[in-house]
């Protein structure tokens, strides 16, 4: 069960980039692919343990699931898989360990609750941002989230 | 507007710091002209004793060194001892695999120069090791026979991971009726084209095949060092 330390390390990387930008860190989103070797439940709850106490306290850790993509160099494609139990590609059968996607463990983008929007530069307001840019389909609304 | 949340870019890799020592020491390791060889499995697979083996055998050609690690006790180290190479035992605590740091901070001391091999066994446990990279060449994954022949397929990722594989305890195969061709398959649906050894660290059955492979790994990395 390491999900705890890598929850610590997530909400460490969002505290720094929270000091540099100013505001306070409403949610964090996070690439999570299906080889990197966390499960997701227990880092949901490793998240909000490692939340308390600082100043992410409330946050909402977002996960985007990474499916495992291979290269079939017979199809000369890159093809998803459903199982990290058969490695081989659903279209001609052939076997492959050339693995392009699904090792991410990624914070991708932090939303900031903060008084100075006007002057955070590099940022965007959300509502500017197409949902699948960033942080992919599985994007929450966040209108309705709250 | 204003309470409106703003979203921030990141894209930061989690491990990004873990990652950053590991690579520093692979360079070290590079650098110094040692092959690193890293073992997983989950506990009682036999590790220690198979490592135990491979450095008295590889000994007697080669200067070796161990690193171990544990939650607890020192009795690990103390047993690869007897194979009269220098070990060194990271004890983790709570911490259920090793990180590049502990690696680091653990041969703060050592002169790599001297070294052709150093090993360094993980703590037992086929989950959180796959996620952290330890600077190593190779990372061999073990089980043994007395495991079931699934393995593989309950822990993909740590197998995926892998460089090679490794199959322990085979003298005890007929008693628990492994069934190895069926393991083999296994190991092959979760990791393509594989490297396996079939090994008894107790009879030595198969530790020859897995020493000539780690030489040749090496002569591969040294040729590629230098190119």
């Amino acid at each position: 069960m390491h999900e705890l330390s890598i929850a610590m390390s997530i909400v460490e990387m969002a505290e720094e980039e929270a000091a540099r930008q100013g505001g306070h860190v409403s949610a964090v989103h996070l690439k999570l692919g299906a080889l990197s070797g966390v499960v997701k439940e227990a880092l949901l709850s490793s998240y909000e343990m490692a939340c308390e106490g600082t100043c992410l306290a409330g946050s909402h850790l977002i996960v985007e699931e990474i499916p495992i993509v291979m290269f079939c160099a017979p199809c000369n494609a890159q093809r998803a898989i459903s199982s990290a139990q058969w490695f081989c590609c659903p279209e001609c059968g052939s076997p492959s360990s050339d693995i392009v996607q699904g090792k991410e463990l990624e914070v991708v983008a932090l939303e900031i609750l903060g008084e100075d929007v006007d002057d955070a530069l590099p940022s965007r307001a959300v509502s500017e941002i197409a949902p699948c840019e960033m942080v992919g389909q599985k994007m929450i609304d966040l209108e309705s989230r709250k | 507007m204003k309470n409106e949340p703003r979203m921030i870019e990141v894209r930061k890799n989690v491990l990004k710091a873990n990652d950053i020592i590991a690579h520093a020491l692979r360079d070290r390791f590079r650098a110094a002209g040692v092959f690193v060889v890293s073992l997983v499995s989950s506990p009682g697979s036999g590790k220690t004793a198979f490592l135990e083996k491979t450095l008295t055998l590889l000994r007697q050609n080669y200067s070796v060194a161990a690193l171990v690690g544990d939650l607890a006790t020192e009795n690990d180290a103390v047993r690869l001892a007897r194979s009269q190479a220098p070990v060194k035992q990271i004890v983790t605590g709570t911490v259920c695999h090793l990180e590049a740091a502990m690696v680091e901070k653990a041969l703060a001391d050592w002169d790599l120069d001297q070294l052709d091999f150093l090993f360094v066994e993980n703590v037992g446990n086929l989950v959180c090791p796959s996620s952290y990279d330890l600077g190593e060449n190779l990372r061999i994954v073990l089980m043994s026979v007395t495991e079931g022949e699934d393995k593989p397929l309950k822990y993909p990722t740590i197998f995926n991971s892998a460089d090679a594989g490794v199959i322990t305890k085979i003298d005890l195969a007929k008693v628990v009726e492994f069934d190895e061709s069926a393991a083999l398959a296994n190991i092959q649906a979760v990791r393509p084209g594989m490297r396996v050894f079939t090994v008894s660290a107790k009879t030595g059955l198969g530790t020859e095949n897995f020493l000539d492979y780690l030489r040749s790994r090496r002569a591969v990395s040294q040729e590629n060092a230098i190119a």
